[in-house]
């Protein structure tokens, strides 16, 4: 069985975002640029179920301009087999995502696609379900527990309620939450062979997909802030000033 | 006149809080008609309640035995056709909406917009991006339907005493049986649900161990809160998940939230940003939580907790 994962380059998540005073969008000049966490957490899975033998390629894919080569270098030296680049210098939508992930699973004969649940820039949370509805499979988002036995995966997903098991026919999709793995640290050594590793360029039109944005972005700005309040000395303050403001009897 | 349809929000036996803030949102919309679907199995008891949310002017059911449990594959394509004639496809933004729409969206072949916190008009929107830290306004196409996931903490419930008819409904989906639901471990509480609850009490990495959870319980019962954690306590294995507050967790938007223990990432303050008052408790004067508190407390935890569950009592 072959796994497709997806990579996506994000701001990286201890970067504090600040918002153009133009309100174009956010600041991206100079900002370091990483693996999307939950993608990491996608790969590594992925890369489990292959040590423990039960799949024979990881693929990873991403979509964007040149410089997502970076991560997808990385990704090749975390452990991924080989990887490709669908070129395309503007941002995606999350459906026109799934069409080109849908067009290289066909072409590759995937048999199981993890995606990370969510991608911490827009933040949409949809690639995933996405694909699953177009590929028409099953799907197991917010996965913490994937257990692959024969043609059905055994999926623990993090949902309100508490943790949901499902048992899904493969191929299909699945979205990797927070405690699924932590994933591994890159070594040194690793990094040079990963140069060595096959790194395909396509492009969408080639896939056969055009990428046509459906929401248009207006306007970006900072969120409101809640101003620092004040400090109470002891705990019969504390109880006094929660009294005070009725938020307790 | 626009029409909204929301897919109700369960567990298989009783309705979930987003999809009265759904209804709330729809309102928002200038909606001419607001109807809800329940697909379950059996559907009567949350058709029931959805019936009596205000504004709603009727009621769905689409009961068969495939939507006993809410499957994403399954309740999908059923959706899909029954969003015919719609002009908004909504769902709250929790794991059940977040599950279940994109995959409405995708088969309807249009986009969704994400976590919707308001309404600026008929197709234009604002959402969180960035962790809440940027939020872009966006317009949709006037002439394709609106799919959207609300995100439930900028939205009040609605009011109750709705009286909407309860409609039978059938559509002629093909449903999937690659997926199968097994089991789920909930565990059973007396307290307030996190998203719903007036108060929350939430405990951090501070807290040292499950054990001392038990300070963070007896608090939340003597205010009669629901209690949440920070990721770092569930990670540390003090607390189940689904106590998890935060970006990645639930987000909520009480009327008081007391965070004990917890220093304030980044992506926990997203979580609480639209809670009324915010109290912090925590040793670390420095700690980020305190730029977002409207009352804090610099201290020891295992001193000030106790003492603060007496006080409050009686």
């Amino acid at each position: 069985m072959k796994i497709l994962v997806g990579i996506k380059r994000v701001v990286d998540y201890n970067v504090r975002v600040r918002v153009k005073p133009d309100g174009s969008g956010v600041a991206l000049d100079g900002v370091k640029m990483s693996i999307n966490p939950f993608d990491e957490i996608a790969l590594e899975e992925a890369l489990r179920i292959r040590e423990r033998g039960q799949a024979s390629e990881v693929l990873a894919v991403a979509i964007g301009p040149d410089d997502v080569q970076t991560q997808l270098r990385s990704a090749l030296a975390m452990g991924a087999d080989r990887a490709i680049l669908v070129k395309c210098d503007t941002a995606m939508e999350p459906q026109d995502v799934a069409r080109v992930l849908l067009a290289i699973i066909r072409q590759e004969g995937i048999g199981l696609a993890i995606l990370g649940k969510q991608a911490i820039d827009d933040d949409a949370g949809q690639t995933g379900q996405m694909l699953a509805a177009l590929w028409d499979r099953p799907q197991a988002t917010f996965a913490s527990k994937v257990e692959i036995k024969d043609n059905v995966a055994v999926v623990i997903r993090e949902v309100d309620a508490g943790l949901e098991t499902l048992e899904i026919d493969l191929p299909a999709v699945i979205t990797s939450d927070l405690r699924l793995n932590e994933p591994r640290y890159i070594k040194l050594p690793d990094i040079m062979k990963a140069k060595k590793k096959p790194l395909a360029v396509t492009d969408p039109a080639t896939l056969g997909v055009s990428a046509a944005a459906q929401l248009r972005v207006l306007k970006t700005e900072a969120p409101a802030q809640r101003s620092r309040g004040i400090l109470v000395k002891d705990v019969p303050e504390l109880v006094a000033e929660l009294r005070k403001r009725g938020v307790v009897s | 006149m626009s029409r909204v349809l929301i897919v109700a929000d369960h567990d298989g036996a009783q309705l979930g809080s987003g999809t009265t803030r759904c209804v709330s949102a729809a309102a928002k919309l200038g909606a001419a008609e607001i109807n809800v679907v329940v697909l379950a199995s059996p559907a009567a008891a949350i058709a029931a309640s959805a019936a009596q949310i205000g504004g709603v002017a009727k009621v769905l059911t689409v009961e068969r035995a495939e939507n006993a449990h809410p499957l994403a594959a399954v309740l999908a394509p059923q959706v899909a056709k029954l969003a015919a004639g719609y002009d908004y496809v909504l769902a709250p933004s929790n794991t059940f909406g977040k599950d279940v729409l994109p995959r409405v969206a995708a088969l309807l072949g249009v986009g969704q917009v994400s976590d919707l916190m308001s309404v600026e008009g008929p197709r234009t929107f604002k959402r969180p991006t960035y962790a809440g830290n940027a939020i872009i306004t966006v317009e949709s196409p006037a002439d394709v339907k609106l799919v959207a996931t609300i995100r439930t903490a900028s939205f009040a419930a609605a009011p109750a005493g709705g009286t909407a008819p309860i409609e039978a409904a059938s559509t002629d989906a093909v449903l999937p049986t690659h997926t199968r639901f097994v089991s789920i471990a909930a565990a059973k509480s007396d307290r307030p649900e996190l998203q719903s609850a007036a108060r929350v009490v939430s405990g951090g990495r501070a807290l040292a161990s499950a054990e001392n959870f038990k300070l963070i319980f007896a608090l939340a019962d003597r205010i009669g809160a629901g209690v949440g954690a920070s990721r770092a306590a569930v990670d540390a294995g003090f607390v189940p998940s689904d106590m998890q507050v935060g970006q990645t967790g639930k987000i909520i938007a009480p009327e008081l939230y007391v965070a004990i223990g917890i220093s304030g990432a980044i992506q926990h303050l997203t979580g609480i940003k639209d809670a009324r008052t915010i109290v912090a408790i925590n040793k670390d004067p420095e700690a980020p939580i305190f730029e977002v508190a409207d009352v804090g407390l610099v201290g020891d935890l295992f001193k000030i907790v106790p003492e603060l569950t007496a006080l409050l009592g009686g």
